[in-house]
């Protein structure tokens, strides 16, 4: 059964230094109050996992969070590359980084074998392409029944999943609408999971009889933090706040202005500041 | 003759290439530009599938990332990301998947992953998302790439994904039973591959562009069919509704990316 409680706490009882963590989301509801949180916690060590690392990836590997990247796609969508994560690769700053990496088919099978209870995920991938020769993690098996190679890539098991949902029932069962991407696998693979919602409700009044819900006792802790996708988005609450994906790149540019942002809107504030954050996005319309 | 730059001429040739039945895998910049310019104009049934799960979607705006809410909105319907890559790409539901690329070489194969050396990368680039599998799992791929020296280079520092490989049969030699990429369409130009070599051969130029131009921008030594054509320049209409989609959405992204 799932534990209500703050973000504060859910992170300090549920991310440990050198943990695997994967905070998932595709561009919508990427959990960005909760990656807050535990740099403001200060964890270390953390083998950090997801298909799209964007900003708040950029924000953990530059804060000196990070031992390990295990992704698909790093880049500000629509905008550009990852000015902290080139830092880390291509500089060692603030410290080198391990990488190791895939397809996003490859994750997304990785994450569905460790959601079903299997050791490794196999499907038609990689053929002719190089990521085979750099990482040790890409195998290739035979069919049993008829002959076809095949790709295998080990289940995705991480500590920890954090994702951020529209909303929680008291029970502490989730709801997720609209782009769903890769989290309920996350969470069913996970160890432990963290989910940040938006509201928290009597009745999670579904549209529909198979909307996509985690029930109560796949999750671990329930936080209610409104705005916590903030400047991504949550489809019907608020839209995604393309701006300040475009101003992220000029932040990120240089060390300097990057330490100076994080002190000023992450390490010196506390969640309540998100749902300020997506007021102005509300009253432009719906997302 | 209405003047038009070589991007929207780019654009507008890929979405020409489109078919009203086809069912494609779009990416974000210029494919999701050309293929909803195919949707507004001679393809109106076309399906559009955005690897964020959407599938049959209709956006009013150009998407600024792969997972805006305007496209789980419009579409028929949104699945998780594991279906989308398990049932509906790798299933073979895909007729053209649309890639590009900071590098290619004359046989089409991609690289969106590093400059420089794996180990050592002069830069880092983003890496290759859903690109290894589309370039192997969608019936026909088409590339959309700026021409540059920079670019279109003779041995590319990492395969990404997969074209025609080595050329002549290595693709199918690599156990891969798709087409691979059969149209190439630059700014200058549009390639196919030889039927024999597999290598990229221009079959027709842009208005105005000289086989010189062409042969300039391409680090191998670029080839001709030995009937290149004209591509005939962009209509009213097409231009028209290209440049409405681009307001569109720069009026909505405040500024944003409107590639």
């Amino acid at each position: 059964m799932a534990k209500i409680q703050s973000l504060h706490d859910a992170v300090a009882e549920n991310i440990h230094d050198g943990d695997s963590v994967a905070f998932e989301g595709f561009t919508h509801l990427i959990p960005h109050a909760a990656a807050h949180e535990v740099i403001r916690q200060g964890r270390k060590d953390l083998t950090v996992i997801r298909m799209t690392p964007d900003m708040i990836y950029d924000q953990l590997i530059g804060m000196g969070c990070v031992k390990k990247l295990i992704f698909s796609f790093a880049g500000n969508p629509g905008v550009g590359l990852l000015r902290r994560l080139r830092d880390a690769v291509e500089n060692g700053w603030p410290h080198p980084i391990e990488i190791e990496e895939h397809s996003h088919a490859a994750m997304a099978n990785a994450y569905e074998a460790g959601a079903s209870g299997l050791p490794c995920a196999i499907f038609r991938g990689y053929r002719g392409a190089e990521l085979t020769r750099v990482n040790p993690n890409i195998r290739f098996i035979r069919c049993p029944f008829t002959g076809e190679e095949l790709a295998a890539v080990p289940a995705l098991r991480p500590d920890v999943t954090v994702i951020h949902a529209q909303r929680a029932d008291r029970k502490g069962n989730v709801l997720l609408e609209g782009i769903v991407g890769v989290q309920k696998e996350a969470v069913l693979a996970a160890r432990r999971a963290i989910v940040t919602v938006e509201e928290i409700v009597d009745d999670l009044a579904s549209r529909s009889p198979n909307a996509c819900i985690l029930p109560s006792w796949t999750v671990t802790s329930v936080a209610k933090v409104p705005g916590g996708a903030h400047p991504s988005y949550v489809q019907g609450v608020y839209p995604r706040d393309n701006a300040a994906y475009i101003e992220w790149d000029r932040i990120a540019s240089d060390r300097d202005s990057f330490l100076t942002w994080m002190a000023q809107n992450v390490t010196t504030v506390s969640p309540d500041v998100f749902a300020g954050r997506v007021a102005p996005l509300k009253t432009k319309g719906a997302a | 003759m209405t003047s038009f730059t070589p991007t929207e001429m780019m654009t507008i040739a890929a979405a020409r290439a489109l078919r009203n039945d086809d069912v494609c895998f779009v990416g974000i910049g210029a494919p999701s530009a050309a293929c909803n310019l195919a949707r507004l104009t001679h393809a109106p049934d076309i399906t559009l599938i955005y690897e964020s799960g959407t599938i049959g979607t209709a956006p009013n705006v150009l998407p600024l990332s792969i997972g805006d809410g305007e496209l789980c909105e419009t579409a028929l319907c949104t699945v998780s990301v594991p279906e989308m890559f398990r049932y509906w790409l790798q299933g073979g539901r895909i007729t053209i998947g649309f890639l590009g690329g900071a590098q290619i070489d004359r046989f089409g194969n991609l690289n969106t992953t590093v400059v420089g050396s794996y180990e050592k990368p002069k830069v880092r680039l983003p890496g290759g998302g859903g690109a290894p599998e589309i370039a192997i799992s969608c019936r026909e791929i088409f590339i959309t790439m700026k021409q540059s020296n920079r670019g279109f280079v003779e041995k590319l520092d990492f395969v990404t994904s997969l074209g025609h490989g080595k050329g002549g049969s290595d693709r199918a030699d690599h156990g891969v039973t798709t087409k691979g990429p059969t149209r190439l369409i630059t700014d200058l130009a549009i390639w196919q591959p030889d039927a024999e070599t597999k290598e990229f051969t221009v079959t027709s130029l842009h208005p105005g562009v000289t086989r010189d131009m062409v042969a300039d921008t391409v680090g191998w030594k670029a080839r001709f069919a030995a009937e290149v054509g004209e591509t005939p320049a962009p209509t009213q209409e097409e231009l028209e509704v290209l440049r409405d989609l681009h307001a569109r959405t720069k009026a909505a992204h405040g500024g944003g990316s409107d590639a």
